[in-house]
Order: structure tokens, then sequence, then C-alpha cells
């Protein structure tokens, strides 16, 4: 075995470990994140697989999910749009937190951030995937188990989050909800100067352009 | 050669000019539609077709004079020409019957002021609502009076208060449902005797959790200069023949038709304790257009004017404002809706009342003074033997009317729903669950797959048994072998 393989095997053992490491982290959080960032248990790679499972779960719930749960209407359906908005949100909230937990005392740096909240979207995988095949047996009656569990993977999620940020900030939970929620409201800030600053490119786009029309037409 | 061919140019344009162009019939150039699951328009063929056209003038007896009233009993149609204080009776082809214009009333010829409305017992005895008279006639089939029904003397109706009496309808026991102007605590009930006995289908106010908010902030002069809640204004009622009322509402702002379609429900059917009974199964409710796009200033959601409900539990309503009939089967899902706003035979200028004789529905304009007949077509009625087959639970033969209704329209979704409906009750539910999905109808889906799961259970309940052992098993067993093969390894 040549010591590049034997590289790339180790790196792939990397990456399992740290993978694997999200099961433990999911029942264990406050133990579990403090390590996944000081002890070093947790690797970028292994976020971005998460994130990357997130994104496949949902394009699988369109997808595959019985027809009583999820019937999109195909011709005017776009799977991009259905997953855009998740990864947006999580990396303008990624940022919007580092930015403030900066100011607020946050010990955490945007990687570890990045890496704690990837984490902590564990859940809605292992919960959801299950899912789509139980949607293929219950009826519409009996829809009540579909939406718990549903809730219920939403609702892990977000006390993960919360620990995350208790965690890698060094925060009490209620300062840690405080900036969280003060989050919300900075991602919504950093959207709506997205949207102006679109909306003023356009603008100005428009003028050039009829300046440029207004020109040729005197000149010719 | 040259000349052949000329020869046969000219015979060519001598049979052109000789044959009608395209012989346009009414039905060909008449729009009907449905709305599919996703409210998109789908146009498809005629149910019904526009056949007659009575004109007053026709009859011999002067144009109607602003009409605002029909009525149908049996095979004899009855329109109130409101302008001429008169009521015109005619047969089933238009042919003159009588010209009403009189009652006899203890021995004196009395007659109508601005009559509005008419109804006409199975025994024949008339109820006239002599509207600006402030009375209704109740006179035997001979137009003599056998009572008068005046303003209530009544503490629920307020005594400063002005009696106008619009639509009137009976029940076969002689109660009087009468829908007055100024009045918005519902119909007004009459017993047998002529006795007011209360209101009927008012609607009950419901304040929301902002108004509630409001009108503790607010002093009390502040609240006595609010407007008042009121209660749904009815515009028309009609009755089936069960007793049951129908009632139609346009007294609702589009945007509340659009947001709580379910709170306005501009159709009712309101059952003897006064509740609204309507069957809501269909994609949507009951509501007439579903896109409002307008055109000039037909804008906004229709207002039904009148509503028809015929034997076969199906039920008519009338739009004012784009002229359209919408026909809806027993569970509110809608059938067909046509007509349309025009001078054309089967299109309207301002129609204001509907009523049926048998299946025929017949529409009265008010505008041009015209009363129009139209009949079902071959599509019309197959549709109505697939709902009525269904109903009785002869469902292989309703199948089989829904299956020839494809065959005419492939985009009517009632008919896949009918026949997958059909299967279910037949047991086929993995064929049913096709039709379903094919039409988005969720519920029925479920009900088939509910079922189709029983089945699949039952049949397969010893593979599951002996994969849940196996599950169970496998672990213990796996680990005892190990065990084994490890110990004698030891050993």
């Amino acid at each position: 075995m040549s010591i590049k393989t034997a590289f790339q095997k180790d790196k792939l053992m990397h990456l399992g470990k740290t993978l694997r490491y999200s099961t433990y982290l999911i029942f264990r959080p406050f133990d579990g994140f403090w390590d996944l960032t000081h002890e070093k248990r947790g690797s970028m790679g292994a976020a971005n697989v998460i994130l990357a499972l997130v994104v496949l779960t949902q394009v699988w719930q369109w997808t595959y999910s019985g027809f009583l749960f999820y019937s999109p209407q195909w011709e005017y359906f776009n799977l991009f749009m259905q997953v855009l908005p998740f990864v947006v949100l999580f990396l303008i909230w990624c940022i919007a937190n580092w930015s403030l937990t900066t100011l607020m005392d946050g010990k955490g740096k945007l990687s570890q951030i990045y890496m704690a909240t990837a984490y902590a979207m564990t859940p809605y995988v292992l919960i959801n995937i299950p899912l789509i095949g139980l949607s293929h047996l219950i009826t519409w009656e009996e829809n009540a188990y579909y939406y718990v569990a549903k809730n219920f993977s939403m609702i892990w999620c977000v006390i993960l989050i919360l620990c995350a940020m208790m965690m890698i900030h060094d925060y009490t939970l209620g300062k840690a909800i405080f900036s969280s929620l003060v989050t919300i409201v900075a991602m919504m800030i950093i959207i709506f100067l997205i949207v102006m600053f679109f909306s003023l490119i356009t603008q100005s786009f428009g003028y050039f352009i009829s300046l440029y029309k207004e020109i040729t037409f005197r000149l010719y | 050669m040259k000349r052949k061919s000329k020869v046969l140019a000219g015979l060519l344009l001598l049979i052109t000019a000789l044959t009608p162009v395209v012989s346009v019939s009414a039905d060909a150039s008449f729009y009907t539609y449905n709305y599919d699951v996703y409210d998109v328009e789908l146009p498809s063929p005629d149910a019904y077709t526009a056949q007659d056209l009575l004109l007053g003038t026709y009859l011999g007896i002067g144009d109607f004079r602003n009409p605002k009233g029909l009525f149908v009993r049996g095979e004899t149609i009855y329109v109130v020409d409101t302008g001429n204080n008169r009521i015109v009776v005619a047969d089933k082809n238009f042919n003159l019957i009588d010209e009403i214009t009189s009652v006899n009333l203890d021995g004196e010829e009395s007659t109508f002021l601005n009559p509005q409305d008419i109804f006409v017992a199975e025994n024949g005895d008339l109820y006239i609502c002599d509207t600006d008279n402030n009375r209704v006639l109740h006179t035997d089939k001979n137009k003599n009076v056998i009572k008068v029904y005046t303003k209530p003397n009544d503490e629920n109706f307020s005594a400063d208060q002005t009696f106008i009496p619009l639509k009137a309808v009976a029940d076969n026991t002689g109660r009087l449902y009468l829908l007055a102007g100024n009045v918005n605590k519902g119909f007004l009930e009459f017993d047998k005797d002529g006795g007011f006995t209360g209101y009927v289908g008012a609607n009950k106010v419901k304040a929301s959790f902002f108004q509630v908010i409001q009108k503790r902030l607010m002093t009390k002069e502040q609240r006595a200069r609010m407007i008042l809640f009121v209660p749904t204004e009815y515009s028309n009622l009609a009755i089936d023949q069960e007793n049951f009322l129908y009632a139609t509402t346009t007294t609702f702002t589009p945007g509340d038709l659009a947001n709580n379609p379910d709170r306005v429900n501009p159709i009712r059917k309101i059952n003897s304790l006064g509740d609204d009974v309507l069957v809501k199964n269909g994609y949507y409710h009951p509501i007439g257009d579903m896109q409002w796009g307008s055109g000039g200033d037909i804008v906004g959601p229709s207002r039904l004017e009148d509503i028809t409900a015929l034997d076969n539990d199906t039920y008519f309503a009338l739009d004012r404002v784009r002229g359209r009939i919408f026909g809806y089967d027993f569970q509110g899902n809608m059938l067909y809706a046509f007509g349309g706003v025009g001078n054309k035979m089967g299109y309207f200028q301002y129609p204001v009342a509907i009523d049926h004789m048998g299946t025929d529905l017949l529409v009265l304009d008010n505008r041009a003074g015209s009363v129009t007949r139209f009949t079902l077509t071959e599509y019309g009625r197959l549709i109505n033997d697939g709902l009525a087959d269904y109903k009785v639970g002869r469902y292989e033969e309703s199948a089989e009317s829904f299956r020839k209704v494809l065959e005419l329209n492939g985009n009517y979704d009632l008919a896949y729903i009918g026949i997958g409906r059909a299967l279910l009750r037949q047991g086929e539910y993995d064929e049913a669950m096709k039709y379903f999905k094919s039409k988005r109808d969720w519920d029925s889906y479920s009900k088939a797959f509910q079922q189709y799961r029983k089945q699949w259970v039952e049949a397969n309940i010893e593979y599951l048994i002996a994969g849940f052992f196996v599950i169970i098993l496998l672990p213990k067993v796996v680990k005892g072998v190990r065990k084994l093969t490890k110990g004698g390894a030891q050993k």
C-alpha cells in the first residue's frame, strides 16, 4: 500500500469517525458540543456531509414520499427552489450568528458555528428519512403519527442548536436563547439588505441601459 | 385542358356559394367549462344548450317589464312581470295559459303593486309576494284569497319597519318562508295558519379576535356609533323536494370569500333547525367562479342571485355578475358552468331568476325581459346518469356512464373520481387508487388505500409474522453461534 492511499484511507476513517460522532452528540448535547470543538471530535468534512444529507432528505421527501403526504404539481415544480431556502438560510444564520456573538463575548469561531449547527441538524436526517418510507404505509386518518414525528425532529434540532450555542460560545441558557433570537433579527436585516442591493443593481442597470438606448437613438 | 380547369373552378365556386356557410348551431359556439383541482378553467362539451326563448310579445300580451320572479310547478311556468303588475302563466311549449292581474279578495278584485315573486304549491295554491302592497297573498287555484300575510305583529319585528316581502316558498305542510327586505335575521317563517313563528337561517354573528379587543377599548359612544355587525341578507331562496331550503347570499366582500369561503357560504342548504347542512366535499367550496379575471366592469367573485334544486339533488346557482349558471352535485362538486353576458341566445343581460322543469333549466333575464330554456345534452345526461346510479348503489352502471363521459370529455375530473368510487365500492382498491391519484382526490385515495393495505396484510400475514420473528431472533441466533464457535475455539 502506497503512502498516498494509506493517507486517503486514514482521512476516510477520520471522516467516518467524526460522522459517527454525530449520533453520540444528539443524545448528549452538552458533552457532545463541548468535545466537538474543544476536543476536535468533529470535522468540517462531516459537517458538510450532514448538510448535504439534509438537502438530500428534502429532495427525497418530495420525490419519494407517498401520494398522501407530498403530491407536488410536477409541471410547475422546481426542486432547486425547494432546497435553496434551506441552504441560504443556513449560511446567513452562520454569518449573522458569528457577527453578533463576536460582539456578545461569544467564544466560537465562524468555522465552529458552522460545524456545530450542521451537527445539530442530524436528527432531521435520522427521523425524516424513515418517515419517507412510513408515508407509504399510513393513511390520511393516521397522519398524526407522521406529523408528530416530523415536528419532533424539528424541535430536537432547535434544542440542539441552543445547546450548541451554549457550548461553543460559553453562554448560559438565557443568553443562548437571547442571542439566537437576535440572530434571527439580524438574518432578516441581512436578507433585506440583499434584496435591496439586488433591486438597486437592477434599477441602476436599467438606468444605464436606457441611457445607452437614448444615446443610440440620438446619434443614428 | 385550361378550359376544363376553368369550368371546374367555376363549379367549385358555385358549390361553395350554394352550400350554407358552416352550420353554426347554438351549442357549437356555447362555452361550458369546469375547474380542475388547481382551479384551472377547462373547457368542456356542452351539458346544457339553449333551446327556446320566451318573450312577452311572443305570447301576444306585450313585452315583460322588469320581470323579477320565475317559478315552475309541474309543466307550468309562472313569470312575475313586476313592471306590468301581472303574473304570466305559460305551458312548457311557451303557450299562454293565463294572465293573472288580480285576485279575488273578499268578493272584490284586488290588483297587485310591483309583485316580485310567486310560489305555487303542489295542490295549485298560489303564494304571491305583492311587494309594494306589503302583503303576501295566499290564494287557491281559482285565485280566491285564502289568507293574507301582512306585517307580523311580533316583538321580533320592529314596529317602525315596513314589511317588504321579496321572495316566498312554502313547504308541503303549508309553512311559508319569506325573504323580506331590510330584514337581516334570516327568513321569516309563518305557520300554516298565517302566524309568525320566528326567523330561520340567521347567520351566527362571530366577532373576530381583533373586533373583540377593539370593542373593549372603545368608549360607549364610539361603540354606539360603530356600524352594527349585520348578519347576512339573503338574495334568494328555493325549496327542494325534501323541504330543505336552498339559499343564496351576495353580501360579502371579495376578500372574505377568498380567505374564508367556509364562513361566507354563498350557497346554503338550510334544514328545519336553521342550520346550514350543505355538503362540501368538492375540491373547493361551491362559490361560483374560482377565477375572477376581470373584463371591463365585470370584476370580483360571482354574486349568486338565485338557485334551484333539482329532484336528483343537483343544484344550479345563477350568477348575475357574469351571467353564468353553475351546476353542483349532491357532494358539492362543480359539474359544469355555462352561460355568460351577451345578446346571443343562451347568454343574458341581467339574469335574476332560475328554475327547473324536470331536468330543463329556465332562466329569467330581467333586462331583456325573456325566459330562456336550456335542455340537457347527451353529455349532461350521462353525468346525471352516473351520479344517479352511484347514489342508489348501482356502481357498475355508474362507472359505465362515467366511462362514456370520458369519451366525450377526457378532462372531466369528476368522471375519473366517479369511476374510482365505483371501483372502490366493488373492492378493486388498487385500480381505484390509480384513478384517485390521477385526479388528486386525497380523501378517497386514503379510503381506498386503507382497504388495500388491509387486504394486503391479510394476504401476506404469514410472511409478515415470519419476517418479524426473523428480525427479533436473528441477532440472538448470530450471538449464540458466535459464542459457541468462540467457546469451541477456546476449548
